[in-house]
């Protein structure tokens, strides 16, 4: 699937529940699957900075595509990983520099977190895109 | 049963905010540690002074400017006699607590030199340390700090071993942010004072609850803000005793600071002005004037009291829930709770709270050092004002619980 195609599936998801506490129960059963870092990244380099609880993300490039794993010690900051990584994870370097993020404010994500979680999922992103951006470089 | 003699339901009609609600629930505010609500009657006071007499101070002919100067000192009046202040020009006002903290610490870069020491509490809020640090990197001070013992109690022993004649100031909170500790200042200003050192006592969560009188505690300088105890934002003062505030030098120059100026020398104005530069924030120095003349009305015994009731009763509540534990459990407490469930972050227990309409603070509250005490990354903490009812305690207690449900 393309990464339009997975964030119109989340938003389809999203619009299912009734409330925000289901959606907070619905995050944290998808942090519980959230794809674990190895404990050997989870280095002070790889936290992600502007995030209030302790947030890591790792990529791997593997045949011209990226796979990120992540941890927190947060349960709803690994939900919110958690579908970054599902939007983003087995995707080309350069469609993840292109795509657009539109899909957090139809979910409603962004204005439901305090601000503190909002700045960190922003810096979330930025993280992701800057690991392809990297990445990018290595493919020919 | 309710013990309390205050009729909590016509206080809580005071409040507008109070009957707003949050994603569809009732609030329930119980973060009033990091600012606590604003009462009608402040309110009234903040659009008096802008519908009738907004002018600036200490220099018009005109009667406007006369009433706004009048009212404005005779809020210093009021927060003179409510802290006891000798002197109404031992009232500075300030923007709030950091800044009085500030404008001290400025002022003994001047006093001080290479290897003076300065004392702090491990309880403090981050304002009443970074500008500590600030000034030993200006003058080579030394910094030294009074540990704390697992209840969030500070070890006096110890602090008393660390007072000597290299002594010059020492710093701590009245009551403590963080776990809700109240210190025992008397005992941390009489030994400061044996050895000749100057204390400073960061008054900004003990203001709400307890009224401080700086003259049975000769203590140097005591610094609140006007924002924890129902004022607005932005006002606060600094009390000093006279002879200090005459040793420091002023903070910062310009307008209302000077008595005369030329390009060859000026002389400062005398107290309070020389450290009130610029146009102050009138209208919040009234505010706080107003606030403390609600919470006189309804008293602050009365206030203390029952705010220990909703302490108590929160807390055996709290403690029922398996696997919580509170943190900060000094025999003298303010109405704070302080606490985390199992291994849960805090941050996702604030998160569902607030979803069902529950206010609280989650985090270090800039208070990092007792975190890392506790080896812990922050804590829930719920802090209570005498508006909070026990039937806000039992939300409280069932939304915490429903959290954690979901996230174990």
């Amino acid at each position: 699937m393309t990464i339009k195609e997975i964030q119109e599936e989340i938003v389809d998801e999203f619009s299912m529940f009734d409330d925000w506490m289901q959606r907070y129960e619905y995050m944290i059963d998808l942090g519980k699957s959230l794809p674990l870092i190895d404990e050997q990244y989870k280095t002070d380099d790889n936290i992600i900075k502007g995030c209030q609880s302790r947030v890591w993300v790792h990529a791997d490039l593997e045949q011209d595509v990226l796979s990120f794993t992540a941890d927190s010690d947060a349960i709803i900051t690994k939900g919110i990983i958690a579908i970054l990584i599902r939007v983003f994870s087995g995707q080309h370097p350069k469609d993840i520099i292109e795509a657009d993020t539109n899909f957090i404010d139809e979910i409603g994500l962004k204005e439901h977190l305090s601000p503190t979680r909002a700045n960190g999922l922003v810096s979330m992103i930025k993280q992701i895109k800057m690991y392809a951006i990297a990445y990018q470089t290595q493919i020919k | 049963m309710q013990k309390t003699t205050l009729d909590i339901q016509a206080i809580r009609k005071d409040f507008p905010i109070l009957s707003r609600t949050v994603n569809g629930q009732p609030l329930v505010y119980l973060d009033n540690a990091a600012t606590s609500q604003t009462p009608k009657q402040v309110l009234d006071a903040i659009v008096d002074y802008y519908s009738g007499y907004n002018a600036n101070i200490h220099r018009g002919v005109h009667t406007l400017s006369q009433e706004a100067t009048d009212k404005y000192e005779q809020a210093r009046i009021k927060i003179q006699h409510h802290f006891n202040a000798k002197l109404a020009h031992e009232i500075i006002f300030t923007a709030g607590t950091t800044h009085s903290i500030n404008l001290v610490a400025n002022g003994f870069s001047s006093l001080l030199k290479k290897g003076d020491e300065i004392i702090v509490s491990a309880l403090e809020h981050h304002s009443n340390i970074v500008p500590w640090q600030m000034l030993c990197e200006r003058t080579g001070a030394v910094l030294k700090v009074i540990p704390m013992n697992l209840n969030g109690e500070l070890e006096l022993e110890a602090y008393y071993k660390l007072l000597s004649s290299n002594t010059k100031l020492v710093f701590c909170n009245h009551v403590s942010n963080a776990l809700g500790t109240v210190n025992p200042i008397k005992e941390i200003i009489n030994a400061a004072h044996n050895v000749g050192a100057a204390v400073l006592i960061d008054g900004a969560q003990a203001a709400p609850h307890i009224k401080a009188d700086v003259q049975a505690l000769d203590v140097d300088f005591y610094v609140v803000s006007a924002h924890k105890m129902c004022g607005p934002t932005g006002a606060g003062m600094l009390y000093g005793k006279e002879e200090w505030l005459n040793k420091l030098p002023p903070y910062q120059g310009g307008g209302e600071m000077i008595a005369e100026v030329s390009f060859d020398k000026t002389t400062y104005a005398g107290l309070p002005h020389k450290f009130e530069a610029g146009t102050p924030n009138i209208c919040g120095g009234i505010a706080f004037g107003a606030a403390l003349d609600y919470m006189n009305a309804i008293g602050f015994d009365a206030i203390a009291s029952y705010e220990h009731e909703l302490l108590e009763y929160a807390t055996a509540e709290l403690l029922a829930i398996d696997g919580l534990k509170i943190y900060g459990t000094a025999a003298n407490k303010t109405a704070v709770i302080s606490f985390n469930v199992g291994s849960i972050h805090p941050y996702d227990i604030g998160s569902i709270l607030d979803k069902l309409g529950v206010a609280v603070r989650t985090g270090h509250h800039c208070a990092q050092p007792i975190m890392d005490f506790y080896g812990i990354p922050g804590t829930v903490r719920a802090s209570f004002s005498f508006y909070n009812t026990k039937e806000e305690v039992d939300i409280l207690v069932a939304g915490v619980k429903r959290a954690v449900a979901m996230l174990q």
